[in-house]
């Protein structure tokens, strides 16, 4: 019996799928899942684990959060980034935040539990958080001094032209104060819980303010890593939590720093990627040679 | 050394390898296209299909056979995916429901790639392994043989015949994209990307925490997603997830891998037909937008403007330390120049301008050089409306590489062209008029570039996204699955007719009046036309999103 053309051609494509699925599904997945065990890629295609005294302690490649069960930091380990990785550094849920570059206003709800931050304000608040931490200059442009995005709604008289009726601060609530008492005459109000001031008419305005260009809290400190699971900071980063880590650990700065170093990698053939600082390796090492009293 | 030295060097050295392979790669792709020989493994793989590898296929049969080839394939994955709970490896996952599983089996077989899901936390391992990375083989090896055979239609005449798509496909994916996968996985493991079939190993972090360090066998998956510029990751954050690209060096592999095949397939290209110079031609203008347009993402991320951009110092929001702003830049122009959709940062948290490159880069139809196979036939489209634009201009009867192109041939050109704007500008406007938009993370024209760049991404079969839109509902899961599955397979099957139609013309001498498309003017007018073309189609979207935003 022959078969209907279009039924042959079916079987076919049927027929070509199976034996691909176990070509390139089976085989060759587990022969290299086997090549894998192999000494010198074994540790490798395992993931890369660390252990101390016995104990298995994380991923050479994966990121930790160094902080209590609080999420505050714990100031004698050197701090990795941000992360949105479920509650940070969490790899059974890799994310990035995915806000854009003009996340600028907070979402102030009446119930705090929906208030949301934008990129703006949390790259604010972490940069004013570290500065407190480390003891360095946490300003940012388009920052306040309370460490959220200094933005104004600009309400005019005729929407986008005309003279300006009123001016919110929007992402400041009582009992803060305004970061500026008044925008072109016009005195500054603060944000009330649940107002949507941007559909209301107003105009986004960042304000710049007159924090330095280059900030001493650096990029990465402040930012999300793609995978939330950033293993690296900057030697940048590092540099500035040198003092913290060597004071909390009874230690002397050159002595961190030289730790430190030892754990920086330059660019890979001298132009792939950045440098970067190995943040668990680094941690590791010092609790070896200075174990926090 | 700079920044900005260092992500020049980054570019140069890609450059400099594609080129250095381009010609050896290029001739041994020729040769498993063309040779006549098959090997043994491969007729013990035809006997097992139930194939005869000496017969030839009319356009129409090559058509059906990749249709009921993909058709099959959609069906096996759906199945795999609502399976997934009684299958070995499945970590005691869920099934994938309907709508989900729909997209997901779409989305693979068209290699796209788009992922609503994390899948870490959604797919064991047999599903990724036995299911997904095995339409990362035959969906490269689909596009490749749809790209051969239209070269056939140039290179054959007065035939019917363009070749076997079953042999065409059992010989992509044994001698090239296997042995290179198996190689690749190896370097890619000694990198530190993990291969292994573990759950997960419960560890304590040093301040006391607990973290789940996630296995699965990525090595072998991540090496095909992006040779065969698929981009689907094995985890929810792609490449950039240390586990798949854990170094600087792994990242500058990948991205030689996802462009190798692209850009050496205008080299078969030019054997098929007779004429290298043809093939130089295309990879010339190729060339010329992939280096626009990775120069240009590269200027727009280091600029850093924007709020939030210039609040950091930086554009480093979703990016890793490790790559920074410029090779970041570097992988998101090379993964939406090809079509390949994988991602080691997150374009959604890029500059406006910087994140618009992206979108630039799938609405020129991933041409430059394209996804494998893909790649090639959409830019030999844009070529015969050059030819055709030339033609008009000075009054003669357009000719390529020798045949005539008339009044069929341009309206298939003009099908093909026609499909991936139609469904990105009518998706965007369905989601906005339906109120899907509000599942957009952001809001105001960043919202909309959300939902433009999800339609572009699924319609030019990408799969790279603006990942903070939701995408998990149903209404997002039909509409995108509808946009990959039309974006895919009715540009194939306008090749494919365009393909029959040439091969069976006469050949045209060349004459004095024959405009030679293998000079630089040529070039300049493809670039040109190209160029014109995507800017008249969406400019006014852009103009709504990023660049409201970015200017």
């Amino acid at each position: 019996m022959r078969l209907p053309n279009w039924l042959a051609q079916h079987l076919a494509a049927l027929r070509a799928l199976l034996v691909f699925t176990v070509l390139l599904g089976l085989a060759y997945p587990l022969a290299l899942v086997a090549v894998g065990r192999v000494p010198g890629l074994a540790d490798k295609s395992a993931g890369s684990l660390i252990t101390a005294d016995g104990t298995t302690v994380g991923s050479a490649l994966i990121g930790q959060s160094f902080t209590d069960a609080d999420g505050n930091p714990v100031p004698r380990y050197f701090q990795s980034r941000p992360s949105a990785a479920g509650d940070g550094y969490d790899p059974t849920s890799t994310a990035a935040s995915n806000l854009g570059p003009e996340s600028v206003v907070d979402t102030v709800a009446i119930d705090p539990e929906e208030s949301t931050q934008s990129l703006l304000t949390q790259v604010c608040a972490r940069s004013a958080a570290i500065g407190q931490l480390d003891g360095v200059d946490g300003r940012r442009p388009y920052c306040t001094a309370d460490g959220v995005g200094a933005v104004l709604a600009v309400f005019r008289s005729d929407g986008l032209t005309g003279p300006i009726t009123r001016v919110v601060s929007v992402n400041q609530t009582a009992p803060a104060t305004p970061f500026l008492a008044s925008y072109e005459g016009v005195a500054v109000e603060l944000a009330q819980p649940g107002q949507d001031y941007l559909a209301a008419g107003g105009l986004v305005t960042p304000i710049r303010g007159d924090a330095p260009a280059e900030p001493a809290v650096p990029a990465d400190a402040v930012t999300a890593s793609g995978s939330g699971l950033d293993p690296h900071i900057s030697p940048a980063y590092a540099r500035i939590q040198v003092d913290r880590v060597a004071r909390e650990r009874g230690a002397e700065p050159a002595e961190v720093s030289r730790l430190v170093a030892a754990h920086t990698s330059g660019r890979a053939l001298g132009f792939l990627g950045a440098p970067t600082v190995d943040v668990l390796r680094l941690n590791l090492a010092l609790d070896r040679e200075f174990p926090a009293g | 050394m700079s920044t900005t030295t260092a992500g020049v060097i980054f570019v140069l050295s890609l450059a400099a390898a594609l080129a250095a392979v381009h010609r050896p790669f290029g001739d041994y792709l020729y040769r498993v296209v063309s040779g006549t020989r098959h090997l043994k493994i491969e007729r013990g793989l035809y006997r097992l299909v139930g194939v005869n590898p000496a017969t030839e296929q009319s356009w129409g049969v090559y058509a059906r056979a990749v249709l009921a080839f993909s058709a099959v394939s959609v069906l096996f994955l759906y199945a795999f995916l609502r399976l997934q709970h009684h299958l070995w490896l499945s970590l005691g996952l869920d099934p994938v429901v309907t709508h989900e599983a729909w997209n997901t089996a779409v989305s693979f077989v068209t290699n796209t790639n788009w992922q609503w899901y994390s899948g870490e936390s959604t797919l064991g391992h047999l599903v990724q392994m036995s299911g997904l990375a095995v339409q990362n083989f035959v969906s490269a090896a689909v596009g490749i043989a749809v790209a051969v055979a239209l070269v056939r239609g140039f290179a054959r005449s007065r035939t019917g015949e363009l070749g076997n798509f079953w042999v065409d496909l059992t010989r992509i994916t044994v001698r090239v994209l296997l042995p290179i996968s198996v190689l690749g996985a190896v370097v890619l493991m000694l990198g530190g990307v993990v291969q292994n079939l573990s759950a997960g190993t419960e560890i304590t972090t040093l301040t006391g925490g607990s973290q789940t360090i996630t296995g699965g066998p990525v090595a072998s998956q991540e090496v095909i997603k992006e040779l065969g510029t698929n981009g689907g990751g094995f985890y929810n954050v792609n490449s950039a997830h240390p586990f798949e690209n854990p170094t600087t060096w792994t990242n500058w592999l990948e991205i030689f891998l996802l462009l190798v095949i692209p850009f050496s397939l205008p080299r078969v290209f030019g054997r098929m037909v007779g004429q290298v110079r043809q093939g130089y031609a295309i990879v010339a203008v190729m060339a010329i937008l992939a280096l626009a347009s990775i120069t240009l993402t590269n200027v727009f991320e280091l600029s850093g403007h924007g709020t939030v951009p210039q609040a950091v110092g930086a554009a480093m929001e979703g990016k890793e330390a490790r790559f920074d702003v410029s090779n970041s830049a570097t992988f998101a122009a090379a993964t939406t120049l090809t079509s390949t959709g994988a991602v080691n940062s997150f374009h959604d948290s890029y500059t406006s301008l910087g994140g618009m490159m992206p979108m630039v880069n799938m609405m020129f139809g991933e041409v430059a050089p394209g996804g494998v196979g893909a790649g090639l036939y959409g830019l030999l489209v844009l070529a015969l409306i050059t030819v055709f634009v030339a033609g008009l201009m000075v009054g003669r009867t357009p000719e390529y590489v020798g045949k005539k192109i008339g009044a069929r041939e341009i309206q298939f050109a003009s099908l093909y062209f026609l499909v991936t704007p139609v469904l990105v500008l009518i998706g965007t406007a369905a989601a906005f008029a339906t109120g899907n938009n509000s599942t957009a993370l952001n809001v105001g024209p960043h919202g909309l570039s959300e939902v433009l760049y999800a339609f572009t991404s699924a319609s030019n079969n990408n799969g790279s996204a603006f990942a903070g839109i939701t995408v998990s509902t149903p209404w997002w899961n039909t509409a995108l699955g509808l946009c990959m599955l039309l974006g895919r397979f009715l540009p194939i099957i306008f090749v494919l007719a365009l393909a029959g139609s040439l091969a069976r013309q006469h050949p045209v001498p060349a004459s004095e009046g024959t405009l030679p498309t293998h000079r630089p003017l040529f070039v300049g007018m493809v670039v040109g036309v190209t160029v014109i073309l995507v800017a008249l189609t969406f400019l006014p979207a852009l103009a709504l999103g990023p660049l409201a935003e970015g200017l």
